[in-house]
């Protein structure tokens, strides 16, 4: 499937004053999603073999060094045990993650791990995760970042604009990133945790894409509240809204707080039951997330072998 | 595992299937044989005649249930009567341990009880675990605090006795728990019978209570079809009925039971409207609507089955509608994953497949889901009619089924008139992010439940019930207890006020008498339509006057002018209140003139002037209760509030009594008018001219035309008209034929408040008090979850 990527449009004032959200029918959707769905046997392990294909495997700490973003890699390469691929026999799919996704000063490293594969290289951008640095120098740093490899860009959004209800800058400074962006696909994370209304949450999505946003995104994993699933459904829907309105498919990425093989499958259910088949693959739908993958090994070790599993029998990123 | 399975399912990312398994619920009924008997004083009766019960995803029978006969249902009733006054005698602390361990037996065995229930009925497992059995365990939680408060709390009020419960199909554990758990906390015992499609549970229950040590006989159950049903209604020992099923067969009940004594509540039909404005959340409605309709397969008497969305966005509105019922997965309702499961009974399927068929025939556009629906088993689809008219048969006659009509409105009060175009008046939802749209249409809507940006919300906390001919009572919350409960003085202490003296014949005119009293209706004295008047005399038989012989068309006059006239509702408490002080006023300036009627009547000059007196008193007394009789916040597990809210009743026809013909007109006039209902009010026909003359004081104390009608006349002949008028609301009597006055409320369920003791009226206990205030309204349950 190939996604004709979002070429952006002029910012519609009209359609961010017709965003209604209700943030108690929103959680109270969220809250029966667990529940009118349930994923189980060969259909769950299909299912969390997907959702490890949707994940950005993420390392965002100041104490990085080349050497841990190499083995973060490997695992990228190899998410799932040698013996249960085989016991699974899924050999011939070969599995990795959707991405990984570094500061700017590791891509170099991640880039050459990852040479040879599919998987894509995404950066942290634009004065993550303040973006309160100056405009031109985040525009660079979009740049330098592309230079070096990355085919995906992260970049957050001015959290002030929201709260002055200043559309229009919000709607240039995103567009300016996504000029910056090129051919790699930007993905906006609106800090969602911060600017907190589902109201503010889903009117900026409706900026970003507006602007030409290829994905939005949750948070920067460095909020005290990340993704929830209240908050999923008040951005995926303006990304329904967005393509009934244009035509244009835009992606989503939740990260921060998914660490559960559980909560995937209830995020892939809703991808699923609001917007469609189509978000559930990687060029529309991704976690981010570190210790996801972990949880959804010992799944599938359980499924293989009948017996629940253990942390220690699953390499660590 | 095959290995092309799973790269299949990661290619097509289906959902598979997660069925419950009904293993244990299959063990308990082999248990039982596979043969179910009645729970008779704490014993299992077999029954002699059985039918079958199946389960409606596969056609396949799940046990013999035994057919109560009239015989059966006497054994049940003296069972409950004996095991009454030991029930009675225990504390409030000592019944409400009874209920808590109901509580926590049911939660023992939520599992079984949800899949027995989805078994039996054919809903979801998803909404009988996690909606039906919890709620149940809710109301029993609920009520075991009640019956310890109750002492407290509800002072002066005593239990009824033997109630007799008859409960449906649709959630056949859940309405169990909402009849029995109050009637238990207020101290009645029980025969319950089941709908003859869902015993199950109800014998699941009883072998629960049979566990919680709850004593022998004070819960029964009986099962058989609607014959059962028919004797536990007509048994005489049963005081009470509470009844949740079809109109139809609750006007049978009223009708059945005029006259009895019984007290009734029922819980019926509903057409509920479901108003999307323009500045609604969209998507949020949306979801509203797939609660509201395609919960329980739509056979839910509350289900919003009319969709009015506001012009601006409907079409947005029907499209992301239709999009997300083609989402809606229908089949094996133990599939964990199914949205919605089988029709209760093929019967049910033919009647929603006609009814739709007809509203198609008439010109509605047809949506309904294409999903596969099962080969085997009762199944219907999710179906959105639009293109349709308040015209149709399938706007006007609930279908009970996933069936949502779908008309557009302009305006709020379009709105308000398309929601309230309806015999029922069960629940309505509104979708606005707009405060003063929600709250603007939340008291126009004619309903007994709103849910303002939600939808089926229930809790034990809270009262349920409806307006009009979706019936009257409430179950939940303190309103409900009321329906399980009277007062002491009911039974004991009601004094017998002396019959009033009735004159024998004409002897010889009071001279000096000659003044004509007309009728009062729409704020004008008019004269009789027929054109007859009756002489009035005084207790010697000597003629004081004439008064205009009221007929049918009089009745009719006086209510169109009330049902028109509706400045006195629209005014607030404090202006109402302001009136009324007025009128008290006015009659104190005509205290002699009054006093001189009564004493014309044939009162003593000391009687005359303490019932005027207690008359003045008693208008000040409502006066000073028109902005106190507040509602209520009730305590639901919400983020919002739920608000039991006091609402008029609307128009009531009043049947005065002989006996202080002022002071008991005014006692009942002005409970009615404090809480804002229009009134009908027909004179004692022996002693009508207090009551006539008063429109004098009507007329001076800025009462609005069409408010107060006063009719005179033979009051055994107006009644028939009254009592059957549809456009009534409510009627009291005092004194008239209370059979007559039930009977006749049947042909719109008007809510009646008969009397065939006599009041001492200037007994304050007697005379005035909450209970008036308690008739002259009904609460409305307003749920408003709020958050941003």
């Amino acid at each position: 499937m190939t996604i004709e990527r979002n070429p952006g449009f002029d910012l519609n004032l009209d359609w961010l004053e017709s965003i209604q959200v209700n943030k108690s029918a929103i959680e109270r959707r969220a809250a029966s999603l667990g529940t009118r769905r349930s994923v189980k046997k060969q259909h769950q392990t299909a299912w969390l073999l997907k959702a490890i294909t949707l994940i950005d495997l993420t390392t965002l700490a100041g104490d990085d060094t080349e050497l841990r973003v190499k083995r973060l890699c490997a695992k990228a390469k190899n998410p799932i045990r040698h013996d249960l691929v085989a016991a699974l026999g899924i050999e011939d799919m070969h599995l990795t993650t959707g991405a990984v996704c570094v500061y700017h000063d590791m891509l170099s490293t991640a880039a050459k791990a990852l040479e040879g594969t599919d998987i894509h290289l995404a950066a942290v951008s634009t004065g993550f995760p303040a973006g309160l640095t100056p405009l031109h120098l985040k525009l660079e740093e979009i740049k330098e970042s592309v230079k070096a490899g990355a085919d995906e860009i992260d970049i957050v959004i001015t959290r002030k604009h929201v709260f002055a209800e200043n559309w229009q800058a919000l709607y240039d400074e995103v567009k300016a990133y996504r000029q910056a962006c090129g051919e790699a696909h930007m993905k906006t994370i609106l800090a969602t945790g911060e600017i907190s209304t589902l109201r503010n949450v889903a009117k900026a999505s409706m900026v970003c894409m507006l602007a030409g946003a290829d994905f939005i995104k949750t948070s920067t994993g460095k909020e005290s509240v990340n993704a929830t699933l209240p908050v999923s459904l008040a951005m995926i829907r303006q990304i329904r809204e967005f393509y009934v309105r244009t035509g244009y498919k835009v992606g989503y990425k939740p990260a921060g707080g998914i660490s559960k093989a559980k909560d995937a499958l209830v995020y892939l259910s809703m991808m699923k039951e609001e917007l469609g088949d189509d978000w559930l693959q990687a060029d529309l739908f991704r976690f981010g997330a570190s210790s996801l993958l972990g949880d959804i090994e010992r799944q599938l070790e359980h499924q293989v072998s009948g017996h629940y599993s253990a942390a220690h029998r699953h390499a660590i990123a | 595992m095959t290995t092309i399975n799973i790269k299949d399912i990661f290619n097509n990312m289906d959902y598979g299937k997660a069925p419950e398994s009904p293993a244990p619920a299959l063990e308990w009924l082999a248990q039982q044989n596979n043969k179910m008997s009645h729970f008779i004083g704490g014993d299992w009766h077999a029954g002699k005649d059985h039918f079958d019960s199946t389960n409606p995803a596969t056609g396949e029978c799940l046990a013999k249930v035994a057919q109560a006969d009239e015989n059966t249902v006497n054994l049940a009733v003296k069972a409950a009567q004996k095991a009454l006054p030991k029930w009675q005698a225990l504390s409030g602390h000592e019944r409400g341990e009874y209920l808590y361990a109901i509580a926590r037996l049911i939660q023992k065995n939520t599992r079984l009880f949800a899949v027995l229930e989805t078994l039996d009925n054919g809903k979801p497992i998803r909404e009988s675990r996690d909606i039906d059995v919890p709620l149940a365990i809710r109301h029993f939680y609920h009520h075991a605090g009640w019956a310890q408060l109750i002492e407290s709390e509800l002072p002066n009020h005593q239990a009824i006795g033997v109630v007799g419960q008859i409960i449906p199909w649709n959630f056949p554990l859940l309405m169990l728990a909402w009849k029995v758990a109050p009637a238990l906390a207020t101290g009645n015992t029980i025969v319950i019978k089941p709908a003859e499609f869902t015993s199950l549970t109800a014998l699941l229950f009883a072998e629960i209570c049979q566990q919680a040590g709850l004593p022998k006989g004070v819960l029964n159950v009986v099962t058989g079809d609607g014959s059962t049903g028919q004797h536990i209604v007509q048994h005489p020992e049963i005081k009470k009925i509470a009844f949740t099923g079809s109109t139809a067969v609750g006007r049978w009940i009223r009708q059945a039971t005029a006259g009895s004594g019984k007290k009734l509540s029922l819980e019926l039909g509903g057409k509920s409207a479901f108003i999307v404005c323009a500045d609604a959340d969209l998507d949020a409605a949306v979801e509203g609507v797939v609660d509201a309709i395609w919960f329980n397969q739509g056979q839910v008497c509350c289900a919003g089955s009319r969709l009015l969305v506001q012009e601006a966005v409907a079409e947005r509105f029907h499209k992301k509608l239709i999009d997300r019922m083609h989402k809606l997965r229908i089949g094996d309702p133990l599939d964990k994953s199914i949205d919605m499961g089988a029709i209760i009974d093929p019967r049910q399927q033919q009647k929603i497949a006609t009814l739709v068929q007809a509203g198609v025939d008439a010109g509605a556009s047809l949506n309904q889901s294409t999903a596969d629906l099962p080969k085997v088993g009762c199944f219907y689809p999710p179906t959105l009619l639009t293109d349709v008219s308040p015209s149709d048969q399938v706007v006007q006659d609930e279908i009970f089924g996933p069936v949502l009509v779908s008309m557009t409105f302009r305006t709020p009060s379009e709105a308000v008139a398309l929601a309230n175009n309806s015999r029922y008046g069960l629940a309505a939802s509104i979708w606005s992010e707009n405060i003063n749209m929600a709250m603007h249409l939340t008291p126009l809507v004619q309903a007994g439940i709103v849910w303002i940006n939600c939808t089926n919300m229930m809790d034990a906390a809270a009262g349920f019930g409806g307006v009009k001919e979706s019936g009257f009572g409430r179950e939940g919350g303190k309103e409900g207890l009321y329906e399980y409960l009277q007062l002491k003085t009911n039974s004991a202490n009601q004094t017998k006020a002396p019959a009033a003296k009735q004159p024998a014949k004409i002897i010889e005119p009071v001279p000096g008498m000659d003044k004509t009293p007309k009728m009062y209706i729409g704020g004008k004295q008019v004269r009789p339509d027929g054109g007859y008047s009756y002489p009035i005399l005084n207790n010697k038989g000597q003629l004081i006057t004439h008064a205009g012989l009221g007929n049918r068309k009089d009745v009719r006059n006086a209510v169109e002018a009330a049902a028109n006239s509706p400045t006195w509702a629209q005014m607030n408490a404090y202006q109402r209140q302001q009136v009324m002080y007025f009128m008290a006023e006015n009659l104190s300036y005509r205290k002699a003139e009054f006093a001189e009627r009564l004493v014309a009547s044939g009162h003593s000059k000391k009687q005359a002037e303490t019932e005027v007196q207690t008359s003045i008193q008693r208008l000040s007394y409502y006066a000073a209760w028109c902005d106190k009789y507040d509602g209520q916040i009730h305590s639901v597990p919400l983020r919002g509030v739920a608000m039991a809210m006091h609402e008029p009743i609307g128009v009531i026809a009043i049947q005065c009594p002989d006996e202080a013909p002022l002071l008991s007109f005014i006692s009942l006039l002005a409970p009615a008018l404090a809480m804002g209902n229009r009134v009908v009010m027909t004179a004692s026909t022996a002693f009508p001219l207090a009551a006539l003359d008063f429109y004098q004081v009507l007329n001076t104390s800025d009462v609005p035309a069409g408010t107060v009608n006063i009719l005179s006349g033979n009051q055994a002949e107006l009644t028939k008209p009254l009592a059957g008028h549809m456009n009534v609301d409510a009627m009291w009597s005092f004194g008239a034929d209370a059979e007559l006055v039930e009977h006749e409320s049947a042909t719109n369920l008007k809510r009646t408040w008969t009397h065939s003791n006599r009041k001492d009226w200037l007994n304050a206990n007697q005379g005035q008090g909450v209970e008036f205030l308690r008739q002259a309204t009904q609460v409305k349950n307003i749920w408003t979850p709020y958050g941003e």
